[in-house]
């Protein structure tokens, strides 16, 4: 069972595939999802998510604020871009 | 007579020149509505994943939001109208800003106050022409809007709505823009983006039964950053929509522009070259005539 992730931007799509574990910087405090999660919408403040893929391999992006929602092991996460403050 | 031939000499290298002009004009803005539309696709994940979000929000709570509620306190209506910076785009602009005024009359026969803003520096030379006050105005970029602008228009159409009656509030936001159907029809529409009415239900057509989701930190505070951030994304889409139509108009006014031109430079290269003619024959008849007179003496 792997994650479907979907990070998204305003103007464009910044990263798309299968992740294991993926890590994101919540409003309260940094979440972290595994497959089989309940569903949630989270507002996330500016940080790094962390994407653990497939392959062991990690991914790190950068967002400067956004949300999360997730459910039936769909990952979208709208991002804010970093550098806008 | 020579002045005639020299006159319609003049005009065809300046039509000429102005041929180029337009012919370039017209290159370009066929190069830019390829990235134009591209940038509409590729903000639309964003957007999609914002409605999907706040219609599961709606969905599973009755929070109240004031972008959501209807406003009874003022009878000030924002009205934003997107036109481009430059001309040269056909009747793009002057389009809009008359759907603007027809809605803005619409607003005004229902006892509205209408507060004017303007994106695109015809837009807002428009209203300045004939002294009418501009609440605010955006100018640049209007053929390639970036992120940015329409953060920066959205905040500050969100905090005229936010406002209390006597500081300026207004109770809705109307905005018109140039709606991209395809490269040859653009039309001008008027959507009332504020208050926000929540669709409840769209898409999620079939199988997958609408999960119940955990908020975090809560429902209002998800709410409250998912709106301003589903307007945000409204009006760059309009402004991108709004991109793609100047172009197209501006490529089809180019083309247009191009063969008018060559019309001009055909006709006045027949009347040069008859202005030639009728020079030459009046040459002939008068050393004709001159020849006559010296073998008549």
């Amino acid at each position: 069972m792997a994650l479907n992730v979907d990070i998204v931007a305003p103007d464009r799509v910044l990263w798309k595939g299968e992740a294991t574990f993926v890590s994101a910087p919540a409003a309260e405090g940094s979440i972290g999802l595994l497959p089989g999660h309940e569903p949630i919408l989270a507002v996330l403040g500016p940080g790094v998510v962390k994407i653990v893929q497939d392959s062991g391999e990690d991914r790190l992006v950068d967002i400067g604020g956004g949300f999360l929602s997730f459910d039936h092991d769909m990952i979208t996460i709208v991002a804010e871009p970093a550098d806008e403050g | 007579m020579a002045g005639q031939q020299r006159v319609y000499k003049a005009r065809i290298k300046s039509t000429q020149s102005l041929k180029k002009i337009f012919r370039a004009m017209e290159l370009i803005a066929a190069s830019r509505i390829g990235k134009a539309r591209d940038r509409v696709t590729a903000a639309a994940p964003y957007s999609r994943a914002i409605t999907r979000a706040i219609s599961a929000v709606a969905n599973h709570s009755d929070v109240e939001h004031p972008l959501t509620s209807e406003r009874d306190d003022t009878e000030r209506v924002a009205l934003l109208v997107i036109t481009s910076d430059r001309g040269m785009a056909g009747a793009y602009s002057a389009n809009a800003l008359r759907a603007a005024e027809r809605s803005r009359e619409r607003l005004e026969a229902a006892g509205k106050e209408v507060v004017q803003y303007a994106a695109g520096r015809r837009g807002v030379s428009y209203y300045t022409f004939r002294h009418r006050e501009l609440a605010g105005s955006w100018t640049g970029d209007s053929d390639g809007p970036t992120h940015a602008v329409a953060n920066e228009i959205a905040q500050e159409l969100l905090r005229a709505f936010l406002a209390p009656a006597d500081e300026g509030g207004v109770s809705e936001l109307h905005v018109v823009y140039t709606h991209f159907t395809s490269m040859v029809s653009q039309e001008p529409h008027v959507v009332r983006m504020l208050p926000l009415e929540i669709v409840e239900g769209v898409a999620e057509a079939g199988d997958e039964t609408e999960p119940l989701y955990e908020f975090e930190p809560n429902a209002e505070e998800v709410l409250d950053s998912l709106l301003p951030r589903y307007i945000e994304s409204r009006i760059y889409n309009c402004l991108l929509q709004a991109a793609a139509s100047e172009l197209a108009n501006r490529q089809s006014a180019m083309n247009t522009a191009v063969s008018n031109a060559e019309d001009i430079v055909r006709q006045y290269t027949r009347l040069a070259n008859s202005a030639r003619q009728s020079e030459i024959t009046q040459e002939i008849s008068e050393i004709v005539s001159g020849a006559d007179a010296l073998a008549a003496s």
